[in-house]
């Protein structure tokens, strides 16, 4: 399974996580024509509960559509987290939210803390924005999806009228990713 | 060159059943099926059908055998609980040989079970799920885009025996997004039921002397005949005496069963050198193709059977399978189903072992690499 990518975004159910893959995903296919599968999973409650949303990028045919050695998980709950950081596989990378996940599990992977909720809450104004917010953070951490990808998809899926604030959402999840890494 | 989108499953059997002519769509929505009919709800009223939410599934299935009569290619989608209330009209489809479209997007079972958990054990009710010997095709695609191409084969099927066919696969597969394109109209073969030629005073709806797939007039275009569950004369109106039966019976099952070289479908993967076969579709097929890649890389020598037509059964090509390997393995998403169509057709020749999980997560290609080690 080389030259496979697999990435997690994981949450409370109405966080947009599920959303989150799909235009990751878009991206990918439709706009850098790379070969990805996005798959869900969900509770059966509307709102709440532990939900992720996985895509996986290759290079070749993807069969397997589920993720079993994760490069990049994102959690944006401690629930989430906990539930689901198993597959992440050594030197992979755990992204946090450093103000909703405080405690985060013990592994061989690396563990990268933003303040991705905050971002959307006070920068951008919008705290529902968060998980374009943590789109724009992959988008950098992974280098996987070319950011133009990224933000066109990002503009084919959001609701007209909110095309700016999400476009300011995802710059300021990549720069705020940038800044980490650099 | 066709339109290149992203879809899920779901919505890939939908934009299927639409290229194929599907211009009615009756049902009742349930988890994880519900994005065809809301897919359907936005387009067919754009292409000038109809979409109706019923009252409950019954209800559903008795529109869409409607439906069908009156002329229209009609589908319905449902999951578990859903497909079981359809059953008796399932039948009724099957007897007064109205063609129509059933998809069933398994979940876990029985009862509502886990409504957003993948599940494939609704297989065998595919075949048995309504009573009576009666014809079943049911197709298991597992790729978006074999969803797609699938389902236009499905309406294909349907039209040309007059019969209603079942699409089946499993939550993960419903819901899964890949890219997809989307070809241009007259790429994939499009076929409409045969329409009587004679006049309408001399139509009979059940003609055996007109092969075993009797001309289908639809209503409103100036042809009236009588529609029942009883067994019928070629009138259409109840017999209850035999040879009638009898040879009205054959002649359904023969519509399936005497047409398996142009129903059944399959895909193989390096099964040529293979000693130990994998069988399995839906998105175990899926996770066998990822593990036959990595028994492959440490010299391992499997290969893939995944069935996109399940019913009728692929027999032949199972029972030829099983004289030449060690060993069949046969993951699936239920407690052991479709492994005991394997046995049977493998009548003892080779190893039958099943990978069983019903948890709400697939079988990964670790557990069926380590389940091919232990029997080769």
């Amino acid at each position: 399974m080389s030259g496979r990518y697999e990435i997690r975004f994981s949450g409370s159910g109405g966080q947009g996580l599920i959303l989150a893959g799909v235009i990751f995903a878009e991206a990918a296919t439709i706009f850098d024509r790379k070969t990805a599968v996005q798959s869900q999973s969900y509770g059966p409650e509307a709102r709440g509960g532990a939900s992720k949303s996985e895509v996986i990028i290759s290079d070749s045919a993807i069969d397997f559509p589920k993720a079993t050695e994760i490069d990049l998980m994102l959690a944006l709950t401690p629930e989430a987290c906990l539930k689901y950081y198993k597959d992440i596989k050594p030197n992979g990378t755990l992204l946090v939210d450093e103000d909703f996940v405080k405690e985060t599990p013990k592994g061989t992977f690396k563990v990268v803390r933003l303040p991705i909720i905050r971002t959307a809450s006070e920068e951008i104004g919008k705290a529902f924005v968060a998980n374009i917010v943590a789109l724009g953070a992959i988008t950098a951490m992974t280098g996987q999806v070319s950011l133009e990808a990224v933000e066109k998809a990002v503009l084919s899926r959001v609701p007209k009228g909110t095309e700016e604030l999400n476009k300011k959402a995802l710059m300021a999840g990549f720069d705020l990713a940038k800044a980490r890494m650099s | 060159m066709g339109k290149i989108k992203l879809l899920q499953g779901n919505e890939a059997c939908a934009e299927g059943a639409v290229y194929a002519g599907c211009t009615f769509f009756a049902g009742y929505p349930i988890t994880p099926s519900t994005e065809v009919a809301e897919f359907m709800a936005k387009r067919l009223p754009q292409i000038g059908g109809a979409f109706m939410q019923m009252e409950d599934e019954i209800a559903a299935m008795a529109a869409v055998i409607g439906g069908s009569l009156a002329g229209s290619k009609a589908l319905t989608a449902t999951s578990g609980p859903g497909f079981s209330l359809k059953q008796e009209n399932i039948g009724f489809a099957a007897l007064t040989e109205v063609p129509c479209v059933i998809l069933n997007v398994m979940r876990g079972g029985p009862s509502t079970g886990v409504p957003t958990g993948p599940g494939q054990s609704d297989i065998m009710q595919c075949k048995w799920g309504t009573h009576g010997d009666h014809p079943v095709i049911c197709l298991t695609p597992a790729y978006v885009q074999e969803i797609f191409s699938e389902t236009v084969r499905a309406f294909n099927l349907a039209e040309k025996y007059r019969t209603p066919v079942i699409i089946a696969f499993d939550e993960i597969v419903g819901h899964m997004r890949e890219r997809i394109e989307i070809p241009d109209p007259g790429v994939l073969p499009i076929v409409n039921r045969t329409k009587p030629t004679c006049s309408p005073s001399e139509y009979l709806p059940y003609d055996d002397t007109k092969g075993d797939v009797p001309p289908m007039a639809n209503f409103f275009e100036g042809y009236r005949y009588h529609v029942t569950g009883l067994n019928h004369g070629p009138d259409g109106f109840p017999v209850n005496a035999s040879p009638r039966i009898h040879t009205d019976e054959l002649r359904l099952i023969r519509k399936v069963e005497g047409n398996k070289a142009d129903i059944v479908k399959f895909e193989e993967t390096l099964m040529d050198d293979a000693e130990v076969a994998i069988f399995a579709y839906g998105v175990s097929g899926r996770s066998a193709k990822t593990a036959v890649e990595a028994a492959r890389k440490e010299g391992i020598k499997v290969g893939l059977f995944r069935p996109l037509t399940m019913w009728p059964f692929p027999e032949e090509q199972v029972a030829a399978i099983a004289s030449r390997v060690k060993a069949i393995v046969v993951p699936e998403l239920s407690l052991g189903q479709i492994i005991l169509e394997v046995e049977r057709c493998a009548k003892g020749r080779c190893k039958v072992e099943g990978i069983f999980r019903v948890d709400g997560d697939p079988i990964n290609p670790a557990q069926i690499l380590a389940k091919v080690k232990e029997v080769k």
